[in-house]
């Protein structure tokens, strides 16, 4: 029964407590550069997310195998290998998402949330906690994702439309129709819908009594485990 | 001239209207977490640019291999593996042979390995079909085009500092606002290398 209890919150936390997006501010590319739109955001979200449960898994199940050393270099191969196969699914089954997606698809490699889990959780833990632990983080950076794909697009272009559904054709229409805001699904649209969803998202934190989010220079980053302990002590200047 | 014009136009491309930081959203870790203080900022995008080189010149000759082999979707796995090496190789020898190089640039190399910015760059000069020398100088200029949104953002980040911010934005959202200013500022150059080289 304990197991169980554990293994719920292992899957819940990555939702809000601590959305990999949101809360511990990883994956910040991929979250500004494809959340133009709902369509193009989703399909991030869940390509990213299907390489981060099956990555978890294989990392698990290999820890006992990998020199802790080399571990980081293992891990990136481990990762690499998946994004490559699920690019290859994307252009095979999805090719219209694929353009959308472009250079951030193979980029799913040097996503921080998955080298970060990897080290953080995956390199430690069972294979089941790991692969609910990646379910978890998945969804939590989908629903980020969302999130700033819809306030973009629904202001941006005044309309939501995702092509499996209705047929290509606009969802509705907002009460922006004519007149989008269009800086919405430009560059500085994306750094200012972000700040503001990491503003309430440290509301919430603080009614619940954590603290804000914040961006430590290297201690989130994966290869702070890589650095010397005198390059440690001079990142955090 | 002539014969240097699809060279600026790219280089300047790459630093002004294609911003890798500020319109292409790569390298945004570095961009918000090292822009604290204009020194580091500098010693960061300083070491970037010279990675991004470096890799641009080592993996164009190895994806022509994989291209003639017909192994290109090994693409990612080979790259990321090359600039991971290459990352430690650059570390190690700058240590030994130029120690000064080494204090101002060393403690950034390791965590350029996963910077998405020099993936980025790689994999985009494949996608726009540039030979060698545009290549080069595409990653040049994105690098470029790093270090001067490095250098703004710091100075904008160093007088925000002493300013009165409300509270709910204090921290992160304040810097993200700001840099969706200054990413503003940069769309004023949109249209600019294409009417500057028609």
């Amino acid at each position: 029964m304990a197991e169980k209890k554990s293994l719920g919150k292992e899957l819940t936390k990555g939702f809000l407590d601590e959305n990999p997006v949101l809360r511990l501010v990883l994956g910040t590319c991929p979250t500004l550069a494809v959340s133009t739109s709902v369509e193009s955001a989703v399909g991030m979200g869940l390509a990213a997310s299907i390489v981060l449960i099956c990555s978890n898994i294989a990392i698990s199940a290999l820890r006992k195998v990998i020199p802790s050393k080399v571990r980081i270099p293992a891990y990136i191969v481990v990762i690499a290998s998946f994004v490559t196969i699920v690019q290859m699914l994307v252009k095979a089954f999805a090719p219209s998402l694929d353009e959308q997606l472009g250079v951030y698809l193979p980029l799913i490699v040097v996503n921080c949330i998955i080298l970060g889990r990897a080290e953080a959780f995956a390199g430690k833990n069972s294979v089941l906690a790991s692969a609910v632990d990646g379910l978890g983080m998945g969804i939590g950076f989908t629903i980020a994702l969302f999130l700033m794909g819809f306030i973009r697009e629904f202001f941006g272009t005044g309309t939501i439309t995702i092509s499996l559904i209705n047929g290509g054709q606009p969802l509705w229409n907002s009460v922006f129709g004519e007149n989008p805001i269009l800086i919405f699904i430009l560059a500085p649209g994306g750094f200012f819908v972000f700040g503001m969803l990491i503003m309430l998202a440290n509301k919430i934190a603080e009614k619940k009594g954590k603290e804000k989010a914040q961006l430590h220079s290297c201690k989130a980053c994966p290869m702070f485990a890589t650095c010397t302990a005198a390059e440690k002590e001079d990142c955090d200047r | 001239m002539t014969a240097l014009k699809p060279f600026l136009s790219i280089l300047l491309m790459a630093i002004l209207t294609q911003n890798f930081v500020l319109s292409k959203f790569l390298g945004i870790c570095p961009f918000l977490g090292v822009s604290k203080k204009t020194k580091t900022a500098t010693g960061m995008s300083l070491a970037v640019i010279f990675v991004m080189v470096l890799s641009t010149a080592v993996t164009y000759p190895i994806n022509t291999l994989l291209v003639k082999h017909e192994l290109e979707y090994l693409q990612t796995i080979v790259f990321i593996l090359v600039i991971a090496a290459l990352v430690q190789l650059v570390e190690i020898v700058l240590k030994k042979y130029m120690p000064p190089l080494y204090n101002s640039l060393g403690i950034y190399l390791p965590l350029i390995t996963t910077n998405c910015a020099v993936l980025g760059v790689v994999l985009l000069n494949i996608d726009n079909g540039y030979g060698f020398a545009q290549s080069m100088v595409n990653s040049l200029g994105a690098g470029i085009g790093f270090l001067v949104a490095m250098v703004m953002f710091s100075g904008v980040r160093e007088r925000m500092e002493s300013s009165d911010i409300p509270e709910s934005l204090k921290g992160l959202p304040i810097t993200l606002v700001a840099a969706a200013l200054v990413s503003m500022s940069f769309l004023g150059f949109a249209g600019l290398v294409e009417n500057l080289f028609a």
